[in-house]
């Protein structure tokens, strides 16, 4: 019954992304200037600037831009027509609505990050087939900290005066750690060194995706309901 | 009560910090750099440790905020936060001053210092939530979980960054942030940490007052526009 | 007996130090309609959003036979429906019901759902998003919504506004529906008529506290302003 409803948001969220495409489309946006952007910030092109040392950095600033773009209105949108009391009043447990929102995000913000992966890849000559499985996965895990967070910041500041502005204030210090580790891995991996070896890095990013996950869930109904 | 109590406070703030400044005046060798290192090392790491007492004490009330409701303990946390980010603040500023006096950069990205901006960053958003909300019940309750995410992100962070530059050769500066303690300076840290911890118990009562008297206005305006 | 008794008790409610709601005390007898009246601002809004599990009093409890609003299994027989519409408008009517649907756990889901699509008239326009809808149909809609699981207890706040003629006749051929069938009804509004025709208690609020709690009087029909002016303040 739990992981029915669970389900059963994830597939709302994704389905009324589907049909208006809002977030996806402005995240790509935002992901591709973003990505020329960088260009002319850091020019490419010179060969004293050894452009492969940034990649990665790269790669996830332009990720954290467009999750923080995309995830800010995941709880906003229930606003509308008071959705949100009808989801509050229904017999689901406030964690099966946040881990519902948070499977949606995961999967769209996944969709997007890999076409921005193909876009970076085609845009700064990056060769990202070695370890190309393990990417992914480093992507996904980081991917899980940023809609983790997303989402409950997202449910937070829903209550707030200034709502689209404060959700970046609160995400990006919280996603500080899981950033550094993936930052980490995607580099090593881009220059060739498996996970095994970052292990370190890897339990940091795992680690931080399951206690925070749990202390959001253990906090949500609180925020939401109180 | 109260009165006299936050008197004292001052006083004995006042005094202990003058006691250091004496101690260092007379007692430990005196060249040019090393007095901005006494400094340093006495108030601005009394600051960090003050500020760090008022976070942890800020947890502490938010958590029994949550499973009492007495709004008590919201205005204490309240202050406390408050005045935590302002010795986190001072904290920064000073060492900051002193790395551009004594090594020529205002900032380095070693563990300590980015992980204390990092908490600085999550306490200043506290303070801004704090802002946006009206209503006092929503805003003690947001309030209490920031307050509990940001302690374990706090501590998290540290580990992590910890754990990083140890992967990367850090740069020159080890001696910031508490190594190089030479032999007879633990007991001038305690007192400098009294002074500052002092004198962060006054501010944080009278904070704590203000929201409570803040929060009767706020009752006693709801009432006039409701009926 | 499966009757279910809606019992509120001791409850306050604080914004602040400001009492929205002091000490709340009544019951609510099982197939009873209860209109709850009171000024704006009174405390009306307040108490249903407690009454249906939205809002977490301060102090006291309101229990279903026992066991908490605050429990997912209670708020399964309950339905509420509040100022807004609480529907998605890139959504379809049929999609907008399955989720409800799924969320409330109905065995058969799917023929759920086209029951009430039927019943509210909208079974032609089921494949519609609600943002083309009418007014009106938006708000059949919402009224299907809220008798989807059949619940034991409604909560309305102010049902009857803002409905054009159409939802009201749907809205009341439902009401009279569960009231025949012994449910239970709390409903605020500021439509004496039509609730104090409805109803069988009535309750009055006035700055948080409950002034009157019994059954409806004849007086209150004949004189809509007997009720302020006997237990109201002027």
């Amino acid at each position: 019954m739990y992981f029915r409803q669970l389900w059963t948001i994830a597939a709302k969220d994704l389905r009324s992304e589907w049909r208006t495409r809002e977030a996806v489309n402005a995240s790509l946006a935002f992901s591709i200037t973003i990505l020329v952007l960088f260009s002319i910030a850091f020019d490419p092109d010179n060969p004293d600037i050894k452009a492969d040392l940034l990649s990665a950095g790269l790669l996830w600033m332009v990720y954290s831009f467009a999750a923080a773009l995309a995830l800010s209105r995941t709880f906003a949108r229930e606003l509308q027509n008071d959705c949100l009391d009808a989801l509050l009043a229904a017999p689901i447990p406030a964690s099966a609505l946040y881990l519902g929102k948070l499977l949606g995000n995961f999967i769209l913000l996944l969709a997007i990050e890999v076409i921005s992966l193909g876009a970076f890849s085609f845009l700064y000559n990056v060769k990202v087939a070695a370890h190309f499985w393990q990417l992914l996965l480093t992507i996904a895990l980081g991917t899980w900290a940023m809609a983790a967070m997303g989402t409950f910041f997202s449910a937070l500041t829903v209550n707030l005066r200034l709502r689209e502005l404060m959700l970046p204030v609160f995400i990006y210090p919280a996603l500080v750690p899981a950033l550094l580790a993936s930052i980490s891995l995607t580099d090593g991996l881009l220059h060739g060194i498996p996970l095994s070896v970052n292990d370190g890095a890897v339990k940091i990013l795992v680690s931080f995706d399951i206690i925070f996950t749990s202390l959001a869930v253990l906090l949500i109904d609180i925020v939401l309901v109180g | 009560m109260r009165e006299p109590i936050k008197y004292l406070l001052a006083v004995v703030s006042l005094g202990l910090a003058l006691w250091v400044v004496y101690l260092i005046a007379t007692t430990l060798p005196l060249e040019v750099v090393n007095v901005g290192a006494y400094q340093n090392i006495y108030f601005h790491v009394g600051s960090f440790a003050t500020a760090f007492s008022g976070f942890f004490l800020g947890l502490a009330a938010s958590l029994l905020y949550l499973k009492t409701g007495n709004f008590k303990y919201d205005s204490f946390a309240a202050g406390v936060n408050e005045i935590a980010l302002l010795f986190a603040t001072v904290g920064l500023a000073m060492g900051s001053i002193w790395g551009r006096y004594a090594w020529g950069i205002w900032w380095d990205w070693d563990p300590r210092l980015t992980s204390m901006l990092l908490c600085w960053l999550v306490y200043a958003g506290y303070l801004m939530m704090r802002g946006s909300v009206d209503e006092p019940s929503t805003r003690a309750r947001l309030s209490a979980v920031l307050s509990i995410f940001g302690c374990l992100l706090v501590g998290f962070v540290y580990k992590s960054i910890d754990w990083f530059r140890t992967q990367h050769p850090p740069a020159v500066f080890a001696f910031r942030g508490g190594g190089g303690m030479g032999p007879g300076m633990d007991y001038p840290i305690m007192i400098a940490w009294g002074s500052t911890l002092c004198l962060g118990i006054l501010l944080a009562m009278v904070r704590m007052e203000q929201a409570e008297m803040s929060r009767e206005i706020d009752a006693l305006r709801r009432e006039v526009h409701t009926y | 007996m499966n009757e279910a008794a809606l019992e509120v008790s001791g409850v306050w409610k604080y914004y602040g130090d400001f009492p929205a709601l002091r000490d709340i005390a009544f019951r609510v007898i099982p197939g009873s309609t209860v209109a709850l009246l009171g000024r704006n601002g009174a405390g009306k809004t307040t108490l249903l959003r407690i009454l249906a599990g939205l809002s977490k009093p301060s102090r006291g409890s309101v229990t279903i036979n026992g066991m908490s609003v605050r429990e997912e299994a209670t708020r399964r027989r309950i339905g509420v429906l509040g100022h807004g519409i609480s529907l998605y408008d890139e959504l379809s009517a049929a999609e907008n019901l399955s989720l409800f649907a799924k969320l409330y756990g109905i065995a058969n889901p799917a023929k759920r759902v086209d029951e009430m699509l039927e019943r509210t008239g909208l079974d032609r326009v089921r494949d519609g998003l609600a943002r083309e809808f009418s007014r009106g149909m938006r708000q059949r809609l919402a009224v299907a919504r809220v008798f989807l699981h059949d619940p034991e207890i409604l909560i309305l706040d102010e049902p009857f506004t803002a409905l054009d003629d159409r939802a009201i006749a749907v809205l009341q051929a439902l009401l009279n529906d569960m009231r025949a069938r012994g449910r239970t009804i709390v409903m605020s509004t500021h439509q004496l008529r039509e609730a104090l025709e409805l109803a069988t208690h009535v309750a009055m609020i006035q700055r948080g506290q409950i002034v009157y709690a019994g059954e409806r009087k004849q007086e209150m029909i004949d004189d809509t302003g007997w009720l302020y002016r006997t237990y109201g303040e002027s």
